[in-house]
């Protein structure tokens, strides 16, 4: 207990005096040699008490270090002014402006990244949930190779992965001389996923890298909830004179509501604040927030204003995974 | 009990399969191109269009020095963070499964949320504590970013398999006179080991192929990513794809013999429990 005091006493003071990185690294390698310490030391009725907060410990400082202790000095900065445009270590003023400009400023950003977001998850959860439903009831003895082969890709760079894409909607690429060879072009443009014969630099392409990339982690959440039902359940519905649709509306799918509802906060959130493929596939009238905020705090070093965005951004993911929480009533985030 | 299926039935069930096919003939697209294109024989700077069959960029995958020194400096950085991270989350993991304790709630919340926080924030907010604290840009940094994110991904992870775990198998042993530590590496640590190491692979592929968080956190440090988007726009060499292929094979082979060495202990498990 007197080591987990010097620890916080120790984080405290490094939060206030803002020592180097070496001293963080004293602190943890000083806190596990602590640990070992009393495991060795203290009698067994101490270390029954002790051991879950010593395997925590370090593990639960390094988050908070490098988790809790940056989104602090964030908030920080998010309320701080520059006084020129090239003072680069900006004091704290409480500056509330920061906050009305990254709304008033970003607004379309913040708009797009939402909208291209919630358009993706609709698309992954139409495409995955099928996926997962096959392997899961239908996959047999494959089940852990079919699992394996969604995996596939992804041990690919994300980056390739999205240059790929590119390649593919390219204007010369397959996809549209497809499109073309179909004559599908004018319903293609009528749906507004093509624009002026063109895939590429279009808001479907963004949608459709979005989709693509956060696709994976739509169909493991489900193929997880999927697998746990029993099938008997299913027979017994069936018994009871429900249709196959019944049965999957009645009883497949209320069990499989927790896979959906943790596949859809894994794809939205990392979507919302994408900035790669709005990058690679989209143009400068389909950038979203990520990028702003990439480029203000990279580009024009405008730090406070970098963070209050940054803020606002997880204040309505936060409030949107509460409402949608509520919505599917589900408490359990895990 | 299997019933026959009428016509209706029929059609639908071959719907649903078709939709699975098609979704993954979609997730396989982009590795068919990637694959393809390390092939190609561009003509201009980018690989972008297809121009002939060529075997000159497998006959020299490391013509590009900057993508090789990119690689080898993400490969540094995914080893030394997966290892410290490994540990940490293992640790968590243990706690929260082997004891209860209070405040383990509050435990399990903390290490969801750097989950399911937006990349962006997790980096800018890194860099600003960071810039704020005076430390410069290099490898420590992004080092210390990438175990952020991956003791939260190890611990959950890791956490999700060992639910199930018989903890009375440590007490039996223990009985049997086995000192703590003994009974721990003896017993508990193989029969967990391979849940850590899938976790701790899985991590070391985030490491790789993490972007967004190591662009904010780098400084003039480049590691493979970051060098393929710096030169997404002034040039694609088709060595890009012929190391990405590279990492695919290996990444492929390993969970092959994952998959292998799952299978047989499986087996293995079966057979003990019918001689009993």
């Amino acid at each position: 207990m007197v080591l987990v005091a010097i620890g916080i006493v120790a984080l405290a003071a490094e939060l206030i005096t803002g020592a180097l990185a070496v001293l963080l690294f004293g602190v943890m390698i000083a806190s596990v040699v602590g640990i070992i310490w009393v495991a060795i030391m203290g009698g067994i009725e101490t270390r029954r008490a002790l051991a879950p907060y010593g395997l925590l410990k370090p593990g639960i400082l390094w988050l908070s270090l490098f988790f809790l202790a940056p989104l602090w000095a964030m908030m920080e900065m998010s309320l701080s002014s520059k006084k020129s445009r090239f003072d680069f270590s900006p004091s704290f003023s409480w500056e509330w402006g920061n906050y009305s400009r990254a709304l008033t400023d970003f607004g379309p950003q913040f708009g797009r990244s939402f909208l291209y977001a919630g358009i993706a998850t609709i698309l992954t959860l139409l495409i995955g949930y099928p996926l997962a439903y096959v392997i899961a009831f239908r996959g047999g003895k494959y089940r852990s190779l079919l699992l394996g082969l969604i995996a596939v890709p992804f041990f690919t760079s994300y980056l390739i992965r999205t240059l790929a894409w590119q390649n593919l909607l390219s204007d010369s690429g397959p996809v549209v001389s497809v499109l073309e060879t179909m004559k599908l072009e004018n319903l293609m443009e009528w749906l507004h996923i093509m624009d002026n014969g063109r895939l590429i630099n279009t808001p479907a392409a963004v949608i459709g890298g979005l989709t693509y990339n956060f696709l994976p982690f739509m169909i493991l959440p489900i193929y997880v909830s999927l697998e746990k039902i029993d099938t008997r359940l299913v027979d017994a519905s069936m018994d009871l004179y429900t249709s196959a649709t019944g049965a999957f509306r009645r009883v497949v799918l209320p069990m499989s509501l927790p896979g959906i509802f943790a596949g859809s906060l894994l794809v939205f959130i990392p979507a919302a604040g994408d900035f790669v493929n709005a990058k690679f596939l989209g143009s400068p009238q389909t950038t979203m927030i990520g990028s702003s905020i990439q480029d203000q705090f990279l580009v024009q070093l405008n730090y406070p204003l970098a963070a209050a965005m940054s803020f606002v951004l997880m204040a309505i993911i936060t409030a949107s995974v509460l409402v949608y929480a509520k919505f599917m009533g589900t408490e359990d985030l895990t | 009990m299997r019933r026959a299926l009428d016509t209706k039935q029929k059609v639908g069930r071959w719907a649903i399969n078709g939709v699975a096919g098609a979704a993954m003939a979609y997730l396989f697209a982009p590795v068919f191109v990637i694959v393809l294109f390390s092939f190609n024989n561009p003509e201009g700077k980018f690989n972008i269009v297809w121009n002939g069959f060529t075997l000159k960029n497998w006959a020299n995958p490391f013509s590009h020095p900057e993508l090789t020194d990119a690689l080898v400096v993400s490969l540094q950085v995914a080893f030394i963070s997966t290892l410290i991270a490994t540990l940490l989350g293992t640790c968590i993991a243990l706690a929260l499964s082997r004891y209860r304790f209070k405040g383990s709630g509050a435990v399990n919340l903390f290490l969801v949320l750097p989950l399911t926080s937006p990349e962006v924030v997790l980096g800018s907010s890194l860099a600003t504590l960071f810039i704020a604290r005076g430390v410069s840009f290099g490898i420590v940094t992004v080092i210390i970013a990438h175990v952020m994110f991956q003791v939260s991904f190890v611990a959950v992870t890791l956490r999700a398999r060992i639910r199930g775990f018989d903890w009375s198998l440590e007490q039996a042993a223990m009985d049997l006179g086995a000192t703590p530590r003994r009974a721990f590496w003896k017993v508990t640590f193989p029969l967990i080991l391979p849940g850590v190491l899938a976790a701790a692979l899985l991590s070391f592929a985030l490491s790789i192929d993490d972007f967004i968080i190591t662009f904010f956190n780098a400084g003039s440090l480049v590691t493979f990513p970051l060098q393929i988007f710096g030169a997404s726009r002034i040039a694609i060499p088709p060595q890009i794809n012929v190391l990405a292929t590279m990492l695919l094979m290996g990444s492929i082979a390993i969970m092959v013999v994952g998959l292998i060495i799952e299978s047989r202990r499986r087996r293995l498990n079966t057979g003990s429990e019918r001689k009993r």
